[in-house]
C-alpha cells in the first residue's frame, strides 16, 4: 500500500502512531528520572492530539470529552504529581544505571516485531489503514512493560505502568472511535484513583525500606531465609 | 429491579457514611448493618429472578440472570459474615495496637467500596464497566493489604498493585477487542460493547479477532483468579493483610474474576464454534491446580497455606469450566459455592488461631484444641472440609469434577486424583501438630466469635448431604446458560 494514497487523516494517524512509539523507546533508554516523567507527558499529549483528531474527522463530540480528559490526566495532572514527588524525594539527582541498554533496546525491536505478527490476522480483516496501528497500540503496552522489568526505581515502575494504559487507550481511539462513554469514564476515574494511590505508596514504601529501590522489597518469598 | 438498583446504592451509601463514623466500635457495627440490608436486597433480587426469569434493567445497563445472581448472593452472605467476624477482630487489632482509629476508618470505608465493586462486577451488562469495576476492588483493596504498615505489608500491596493492575490491564485490551470485534457487525453503536447484544450476535463475531481477544481476557482476569503463573500476588497479599480481607479475598474476588472470564468464554464459544477457549482455561487450570498443591508443603505461614489452598480450588474450578460439559460447568458452580463458604470459615478461624497464638509461623501455633477448643475443631473441621472429605460439600463438588473429567478426558483423571492427595498430605501435615501439640506456655484463650464458622461449615456440611431443590433448579438454570445443555 502507498502512504501517497492515504487520505491526510490516516496520514497523521500513521505519523502520530510512530511518534507515540518513538517516545516508548526513549522512555526505554532514559536513565534520569525528571526527564522519563516528561517524554512520558509528551506521549500523553500525543495521545490528546490523536483523540481530538479522531473526534474532528469523525465528527463524534464524545472523542473531545475524551481528548480533554487524557490531556489533563495524563498530559498534566500525572506528570506534574510524579515530578513533584520526584523533587520533594530529592530522586531527580539520582541516575539509575540502565543494564544492558542495547540489549533492552533490542529487545524492544523485537517486541514491536512480534505484536506486528500477533495483530496480523485483525490488520488483514479491515481497509482500514489505522489498524496498521493496533499493532502499534499493543508494542506500547509491551514497551511498557519492558519498561517494569527492566527498572528498580517504582516510580519508573508507574510510568511504565501508565504508559501501557496509554497504549490500550490508543487502541480504543484508533480501532473503535473510543469506548462508549461510561467506559471512558470509567476508565479515567479508575486512572486519576491509581495515581493518587501510587503517590501514597511511594511514602509507605520509602518509610518502610528508607528508598524507592522495589528491588529491596524483596522480604516475602517461598525461599526460607 | 429496584432491588438490584438498591444493591449497588446500599454500599456506595455505607461507604458515604463509613468515611465520616470515627468511633471504630460502632463502625464494625454500621458496616454489619449495611451488610445485613445488602444481604435482604440481594435475595429479594434472587427471589425476583427465580420467579421472573432474567431481567434486564430499562437503560440496559444492568442484566441479572440465573448465573450471577447466586454468585450475587453468595456474595452477600460472605460479606456479611465476615463482617461480623470483622468488628471484633479488628477492635483486637486495635488493642495490640497495631492499627489506628484513622486506619480503622479506611478500613470499614473501603469495605464497604470492595463491596460495591464486586457488585457491581457482577450486576453490570456492559463488558467495560465490568472491566472498570474490577480495577475498582484492586483500588479499594490494595491500602487494605498494607493496613498494617510493616514493610512486609507495604511490599505484599506493592506487588499486588503492580501485578494485578498490569494484569488487568490486559484485560482492558481485551475488552477493546470485544468492542472492535462488535462494531464490525453493527456499526459504531453505545450498546455494541453491553453482553446481552454481544451474547446475541456472538455467532457473528469475527473468530480470529474472538480468539487473541479471549488470550488477553484470560490472562487479564486470570491474574485476579491467581492463575498460575500469574499468582505470586495472591499469598503475599493474602498472608500480609488483615485476615478478614483475606476471607473476602478468597470467598468473593477470586470467583467475580473467574465470572468475569466464564462470561467472556460464553461469548467467544458462541463466535468460534469450537473448544479453543475451553483448552485454554483447562491447561491454565490445571496448572494452576498443580503447581498449588505442590507448594502447599513449602509452606511456614498460616494464612499463605490457605492461600495456596485457594489457587489450588481455583484452578480446580478453571479447569471444569474449560471442559464445558454440562456435568462440569454444574461442578465447577457448585465447587464455586462451596469453596467460598468453606475458604471465607477457616481464613476466620485462622485470624483467631495466630491471635491467639500471637503469630502466623504455622511452627510456632500449637495446641489450638486444648487452649480453646472451639477455634481447634474449627480449623480442624475447615481443614477437613476444604481438604474434600465426604460428607462436606466439597466432596460432593470435586467429585463431580472427577467423574465429569472421566467423562470426557478420562487420561487427565488420575493427575487430579494426584492432586487432590498431594493437597491433602499437604494440608494435614501442618494443621495436625497445630491442633493437637503440646500447648505453649502462657497461651490464653481469647475472645473469639465462631458463629460465621459454624454457619458457614454448617451449610457446607448440608449442602454436601443433599442440594435443596430450589438450590439444584439455580444451578441447572445457570448450567444451561453457559453450556447450552442440562446436566440431567
Amino acid at each position: 500500500m502507498d502512504i501517497t494514497q492515504l487520505s491526510h487523516y490516516q496520514q497523521a494517524i500513521m505519523l502520530l502512531a510512530a511518534m507515540i512509539v518513538l517516545t516508548s523507546f526513549l522512555m526505554l533508554g532514559q536513565s534520569r528520572l525528571l526527564r522519563l516523567v516528561s517524554i512520558f507527558s509528551v506521549q500523553g499529549v500525543l495521545l490528546a492530539i490523536t483523540t481530538a483528531l479522531a473526534a474532528d474527522v469523525l465528527n463524534s463530540p464524545h472523542l473531545y470529552i475524551s481528548a480533554l480528559l487524557t490531556l489533563s490526566l495524563k498530559g498534566i495532572f500525572i506528570p506534574f504529581m510524579l515530578h513533584r514527588l520526584v523533587v520533594n524525594m530529592g530522586l531527580h539527582r539520582d541516575m539509575e544505571t540502565l543494564k544492558n541498554p542495547a540489549r533492552v533496546m533490542m529487545g524492544g525491536t523485537g517486541l514491536v516485531v512480534f505484536s506486528y505478527y500477533v495483530c496480523l490476522p485483525i490488520i488483514k480483516l479491515s481497509p482500514l489503514i489505522t489498524l496498521n496501528t493496533i499493532a502499534i497500540s499493543m508494542a506500547v503496552v509491551l514497551l511498557g512493560m519492558l519498561l517494569m522489568i527492566t527498572r528498580r526505581q517504582a516510580v519508573a515502575h508507574v510510568v511504565g505502568f501508565m504508559s501501557i494504559e496509554n497504549g490500550l487507550f490508543f487502541a480504543a481511539v484508533v480501532s473503535t472511535y473510543g469506548m462508549p462513554m461510561v467506559v471512558e469514564l470509567g476508565i479515567a476515574f479508575d486512572v486519576l484513583v491509581a495515581a493518587i494511590l501510587f503517590g501514597v505508596f511511594f511514602f509507605h514504601i520509602r518509610t518502610s525500606i528508607d528508598s524507592l529501590d522495589v528491588d529491596q522489597l524483596n522480604r516475602l518469598s517461598e525461599v526460607e531465609k | 429491579m429496584i432491588a438490584a438498583y438498591l444493591l449497588l446504592f446500599i454500599p456506595l451509601a455505607g461507604m458515604l457514611i463509613l468515611s465520616w463514623v470515627n468511633d471504630s466500635h460502632q463502625a464494625g457495627r454500621i458496616n454489619i448493618r449495611f451488610n445485613t440490608v445488602a444481604l435482604i436486597a440481594s435475595l429479594w433480587l434472587a427471589v425476583n429472578v427465580l420467579l421472573q426469569g432474567p431481567i434486564l434493567s430499562n437503560t440496559q445497563m444492568i442484566y441479572i440472570d440465573s448465573f450471577n445472581v447466586y454468585l450475587i448472593a453468595l456474595t452477600a452472605f460472605v460479606g456479611l459474615t465476615t463482617s461480623i467476624f470483622s468488628g471484633p477482630y479488628m477492635a483486637h487489632e486495635q488493642e495490640l495496637g497495631k492499627v489506628g482509629k484513622k486506619r480503622l476508618r479506611l478500613y470499614y470505608t473501603m469495605y464497604q467500596g470492595f463491596m460495591l465493586a464486586m457488585y457491581l462486577v457482577l450486576t453490570t451488562n456492559n463488558m467495560g464497566v465490568m472491566w472498570v469495576a474490577m480495577e475498582g476492588a484492586t483500588l479499594a483493596t490494595v491500602l487494605l493489604v498494607s493496613l498494617y504498615r510493616t514493610p512486609e505489608s507495604v511490599e505484599a500491596a506493592w506487588k499486588y498493585f503492580i501485578l494485578c493492575g498490569v494484569g488487568i490491564a490486559q484485560a482492558l485490551f481485551g475488552t477493546v477487542l470485544l468492542y472492535f470485534a462488535s462494531e464490525q457487525i453493527q456499526g459504531i453503536q453505545e450498546n455494541a460493547l453491553l453482553w446481552t447484544v454481544l451474547y446475541k450476535n456472538a455467532n457473528l463475531l469475527n473468530p480470529s479477532v474472538m480468539s487473541i481477544a479471549f488470550v488477553f481476557l484470560l490472562v487479564g482476569y486470570g491474574t485476579k483468579i491467581g492463575l498460575v503463573p500469574l499468582h505470586n500476588w495472591l499469598p503475599d497479599a493474602h498472608s500480609e493483610g488483615p485476615t478478614p480481607m483475606s476471607a473476602i479475598l478468597s470467598g468473593l474476588l477470586l470467583n467475580d474474576a473467574l465470572y468475569a472470564v466464564v462470561r467472556c468464554k460464553m461469548l467467544v464459544d458462541g463466535s468460534l464454534g469450537n473448544h479453543q477457549a475451553g483448552n485454554l482455561m483447562m491447561g491454565f487450570g490445571l496448572l494452576s491446580f498443580l503447581v498449588a498443591v505442590l507448594f502447599l508443603h513449602r509452606q511456614h505461614d498460616i494464612k499463605r497455606l490457605f492461600s495456596y489452598s485457594s489457587i489450588e480450588h481455583m484452578g480446580l474450578m478453571t479447569f471444569a469450566f474449560g471442559i464445558g460439559s454440562p456435568w462440569a460447568t454444574f461442578a465447577a458452580l457448585f465447587h464455586m459455592t462451596t469453596h467460598s463458604l468453606t475458604k471465607s470459615a477457616i481464613f476466620v478461624t485462622v485470624g483467631y488461631a495466630s491471635q491467639l497464638a500471637k503469630t502466623q509461623r504455622m511452627e510456632k501455633i500449637r495446641g489450638l484444641i486444648h487452649t480453646q477448643p472451639a477455634i481447634g475443631w474449627g480449623l480442624l473441621m475447615g481443614t477437613v472440609a476444604i481438604a474434600g472429605f465426604p460428607p462436606f460439600g466439597v466432596f460432593a463438588s470435586e467429585f463431580l469434577v472427577l467423574i465429569a473429567t472421566m467423562d470426557d478426558y478420562p487420561w487427565l483423571t488420575p493427575l487430579l486424583l494426584l492432586g487432590i492427595g498431594i493437597a491433602f498430605a499437604g494440608l494435614f501435615r501442618q494443621i495436625q501438630p497445630m491442633v493437637y501439640g503440646d500447648v505453649p506456655q502462657g497461651q490464653l484463650p481469647i475472645k473469639a466469635n465462631l458463629w460465621p464458622v459454624m454457619i458457614h461449615l454448617g451449610i457446607v456440611l448440608c449442602l454436601g448431604l443433599a442440594i435443596p431443590s430450589f438450590l439444584g433448579n439455580w444451578f441447572n438454570q445457570a448450567t444451561q446458560l453457559i453450556s447450552g445443555k442440562l446436566p440431567l
